[in-house]
């Protein structure tokens, strides 16, 4: 190979500054305060849950830590032990700030993790879907249509119904529920992707097509898919505090936070309102962060709606 | 004559809008839909001869496009054959196969769609010659660099993304792309269409040195009349979907023979000529959904005969050994 550089060489650098896109998403992720404000609320939820055992006063799930005597006792009042519980008790004696924290962290852990196997479920079926077209697209789609058909809270309280309870179930439940969402996202993005130059220069040039699909159109589907996955994990995440709320979700010896808003339910109209209402603001702050980081994220990923 | 490089015999590319089942319901009941076949390439040969660059013109919508995807093996053609330097191409596999798949590159018209907006340059470039084993992972970003100085880019910039180049800068990328992996034959689609003028000019030269360089043959497909005299040897003229002349540069443009080149010709704004008045020819482009009768450009024709509404012209050898596909002109011969 010579190196003939001739008159048609005009091309140089224009700016010293290399911006991955990264970097520019970035800083565009960071220019709505509110969207930081909200990331910086989960990022403190998370970090809560995960330090909870360090600082929380009481572990909710241990009964020799949980006594009656505590039961029901209003905000800022001192406990058995000796401890003040700022956030007031529930029925059993748990105190509120401890099985808050306690309880995000099954909440997190659960809408993380459904989120997490949904996406890759969803993105694998979605991509076949894209990739095979036919009668196996048609087939897979019409699955998908039918499920999305129904609302997600009743597919999660059928097959809670039908596996049982438990943190596994329930995230098994939650997958089953949410999957044909990403399913639906992928292929439809997947199908514009395949039909880009790029992606025809690729099979030009040899390219193999599980490269082609792994490597070239699935790196382009990922903005929404992120987007979708936000949601999805808030949605999830409420999902699972409804089937707690409604006694077919978690045990009552493991309280996530659907399982504390329905313990105090029954005392809401005798005037102990904390025991539903803080463990609601939490839901409340954790589900809300997630969806406006998701909503900014859109924004920032779809160029179509970028000002 | 040397056997061509690249021939195609008796192509044709159709596509079939399928009905769903809704549709098939629809049409049990009576509505008045049916399957549609587009003719983007009605059974055309064409052939290119080692060095030598064929522009292939016709309006928008004509299949040239189809026929140049057909040539690269973007799309498997419907029918029809294709050899490449003798062998046909469908009956190659293993090495064979792949070297014939690399040997044909192809440029496309929009430098933004066609480079992958997630990779680095490096890599748009380099991905391929690594899959192939042309060069080592070693070896792979000095030959990197070989490439993009080859077609005026700047080596330093290949850690950037394709979105921080220029539209030209761009198809320079695509041009590297498509010579990594050291093709015989290229196939630009519109490659300059989506270019400001003055870089249009670069990238045509470009094109050039590559060609006395590197040896390359092209199929340069194009609607710019004048961007195909400079550059090529040989014209084939495109309409829906067939090819209706083809002669030497030289000889299109000074004596078209065809109906549809004359016409495609007269009003090809020229400076020589500075004419204010455009008479456009008569017509829309039918649709290639439902093309005419005979030859398919008799609706628009100012000289059609009854025959030409029935009989479809081959493209053969006509008056002085032209080849063209018009009744008349091969009636003249007789």
């Amino acid at each position: 190979m010579t190196d003939t550089v001739t008159d048609h060489s005009l091309t140089t650098a224009k700016s010293p500054k290399v911006e991955t896109p990264f970097q520019r998403f970035r800083a565009e992720f960071f220019e709505s305060r509110i969207a930081t404000a909200a990331l910086g609320i989960f990022l403190i939820i998370v970090l809560l849950a995960i330090l909870a055992p360090w600082i929380t006063p009481q572990n909710p799930y241990d009964l020799g830590q949980v006594s009656v005597m505590d039961g029901r006792l209003p905000p800022g009042s001192e406990a058995f032990d000796g401890y003040t519980m700022w956030l007031g008790s529930d029925g059993s004696g748990r105190d509120l700030y401890s099985a808050i924290l306690y309880g995000l962290r099954i909440s997190l852990t659960v809408g993380l993790a459904s989120g997490v196997i949904a996406l890759l479920i969803g993105m694998a079926i979605g991509l076949v879907a894209a990739y095979a077209g036919g009668r196996t697209e048609a087939f897979i789609m019409r699955i998908v249509d039918l499920q999305l058909s129904f609302p997600a809270s009743l597919v999660a309280l059928m097959m809670v119904a039908a596996l049982g309870k438990g943190v596994d179930k329930i995230i098994l439940a939650l997958v089953i529920a949410q999957w044909a969402y990403y399913a639906r996202t992928v292929r439809a993005t997947a199908l514009v992707e395949r039909g880009k130059e790029y992606v025809e220069a690729a099979q030009c040039l040899g390219i193999s097509r599980s490269r082609i699909v792994f490597r070239h159109i699935l790196p382009n589907c990922m903005a929404p898919l992120i987007v979708v996955g936000t949601v999805q994990t808030a949605s999830a995440i409420s999902l699972e505090a409804t089937l707690s709320f409604l006694g077919v979700g978690l045990p009552q010896t493991e309280p996530s936070i659907g399982v504390l808003i329905a313990n105090g339910f029954e005392y809401m109209l005798s005037g102990r309102y904390w025991i539903s209402v803080f463990p609601g603001v939490a839901l409340l702050m954790t589900v809300v962060s997630i969806n406006l980081v998701g909503d900014h994220l859109r924004d920032v990923l779809n160029p179509r709606l970028k000002r | 004559m040397t056997e061509p490089l690249v021939e195609i015999r008796g192509v044709s590319k159709r596509f079939t809008k399928r009905l769903d089942v809704a549709g098939k319901i629809a049409q049990r009941l009576g509505a008045n839909i049916r399957e549609e076949t587009v003719h983007a390439v009605d059974n055309v040969n064409l052939s290119i001869q080692k060095g030598e660059v064929l522009g292939l013109v016709g309006e928008s919508g004509c299949g040239k496009s189809t026929l140049g995807r057909v040539v690269a093996g973007i799309h498997p053609a419907s029918d029809g054959q294709m050899f490449y330097g003798g062998k046909d191409v469908a009956t190659l596999n293993g090495t064979d196969k792949r070297a014939a798949t690399l040997a044909i590159q192809m440029i496309f018209q929009d430098p933004f769609a066609s480079l992958n907006p997630r990779m680095r340059v490096e890599d748009i470039i380099g991905e391929a010659p690594r899959m192939h084993g042309i060069v080592s992972k070693a070896e792979s970003a000095e030959y990197v660099d070989d490439v993009m100085r080859k077609v005026g880019l700047d080596p330093s910039l290949k850690r950037r993304y394709a979105h921080q180049f220029s539209g030209g800068q761009r198809q320079r990328i695509g041009i590297a792309r498509a010579l990594a992996v050291k093709p015989k034959f290229l196939v630009c689609d519109e490659a300059i269409a989506a270019l400001d003028v003055s870089i249009q000019a670069q990238v045509i030269n470009l094109f050039m040195d590559l060609r006395e360089e590197l040896g390359l043959t092209y199929l340069f497909i194009s609607h710019d009349l004048s961007v195909v005299e400079h550059i090529a040897d040989r014209v084939a003229i495109m309409y829906l979907g067939r090819i209706v002349e083809s002669a030497s540069t030289e000889e299109i443009f000074s004596d078209p023979r065809h109906p549809y080149t004359k016409a495609l010709l007269a009003e090809a704004p020229r400076l020589d000529q500075r004419r204010r008045d455009f008479a456009p020819i008569e017509g829309e482009i039918p649709s290639p959904l439902d093309p005419p009768s005979g030859c398919t450009f008799h609706p628009r024709c100012p000289v059609a005969t009854a025959e030409c509404r029935t009989t479809v012209p081959e493209l053969k050898a006509g008056r002085g050994g032209r080849e063209t596909a018009c009744l008349l002109e091969h009636a003249e011969t007789v």
